[in-house]
């Protein structure tokens, strides 16, 4: 699965709106996560994940960032994210079947604040866009 | 069996109730071809399924997407038993339809993205997290009957 030319245009244009409230839409998705899928916070015991916490903030910062990364090398998401990759492969072990979860949170979120932009056609594009950050992450896991 | 508090039902009911279940339904449905083409297996006879567009504007995909909505509706008056309201339905699924219940999970989360792009901020986690509850539960039911 790759993204087509369109795609790839789509989730550029839309970056820039979206990296402008880049914290607010991290920690929101977070907070979805959360709520929705309480078991995901099994993985943060370390954290204070209530909404509103200072650690969700942070966290939710640096899950966009890394999206971000992503987006700037839409053409080599693999390159972009390697050492991420290891990070969950060989520390974090993080079960797949989460990446699909807060993959769903992220579109929520953005469908929330956006939806003038979030079309159908822009929606297939940021799904497909999570799927292959999802596979990327988890690619080194056995 | 799903048990659901009266918060949630209220986080439910009380934004169904402004929803157009025509406009939704059909929204929903046509997103789902759309962002996952391999459901369009299910609807051969629905005629030019070509493109987004095409898809978002036919004429069947709105009319299917309605039906399914307003069935969903009956769900929210029978959110404490999902299975028995379901039980005709899930037994159509399977033995008529042949559909993966994997779908029901698809139709659900895009029905709760629709929901977010309509609502906005009133929309939040807790809501949010009320309705992921009930389109599982939706979805489970729908299941429930498979063999």
């Amino acid at each position: 699965m790759s993204l087509t030319k369109a795609e790839r245009t789509v989730i550029l244009s839309m970056w820039d709106k979206i990296s402008a409230q880049a914290d607010a839409i991290g920690t929101e998705a977070l907070e979805r996560l959360f709520a929705s899928y309480p078991q995901t916070k099994t993985y943060f015991p370390h954290l204070d994940l209530r909404p509103g916490s200072a650690h969700l903030r942070v966290h939710g910062a640096k899950v966009v960032a890394a999206l971000g990364d992503a987006v700037k090398s839409i053409d080599n998401i693999a390159g972009a994210l390697a050492k991420l990759s290891e990070l969950h492969a060989y520390i974090l072990r993080v079960d797949p079947v989460n990446f699909k979860l807060l993959s769903h949170c992220l579109l929520v979120t953005v469908a929330s604040h956006f939806p003038a932009d979030f079309t159908a056609d822009a929606h297939t594009a940021w799904d497909k866009f999570l799927s292959i950050v999802s596979c990327v992450l988890t690619e080194k896991y056995r | 069996m799903v048990h659901f508090s009266a918060e949630e039902k209220t986080a439910v009911t009380s934004l169904w109730g402004k929803v157009n279940v025509e406009e939704a339904g059909g929204e929903a449905l046509g997103r789902l071809l759309v962002v996952y083409p391999w459901t369009q297996r299910f609807f051969d006879n629905f005629g030019n399924l070509s493109s987004a567009s095409a898809i978002m504007g036919n004429p069947k995909v709105k009319a299917h997407g309605k039906k399914v909505l307003t069935s969903f509706g009956d769900a929210i008056k029978n959110m404490d038993n999902l299975k028995g309201a379901f039980a005709k339905l899930s037994e159509l699924h399977c033995d008529k339809l042949h559909v993966d219940p994997e779908n029901f999970r698809l139709l659900g989360n895009v029905l709760v993205i629709i929901l977010a792009s309509h609502f906005g901020k009133e929309f939040t986690p807790s809501v949010q997290a009320a309705w992921q509850k009930l389109v599982a539960g939706v979805a489970t039911a729908l299941a429930h009957k498979y063999h």
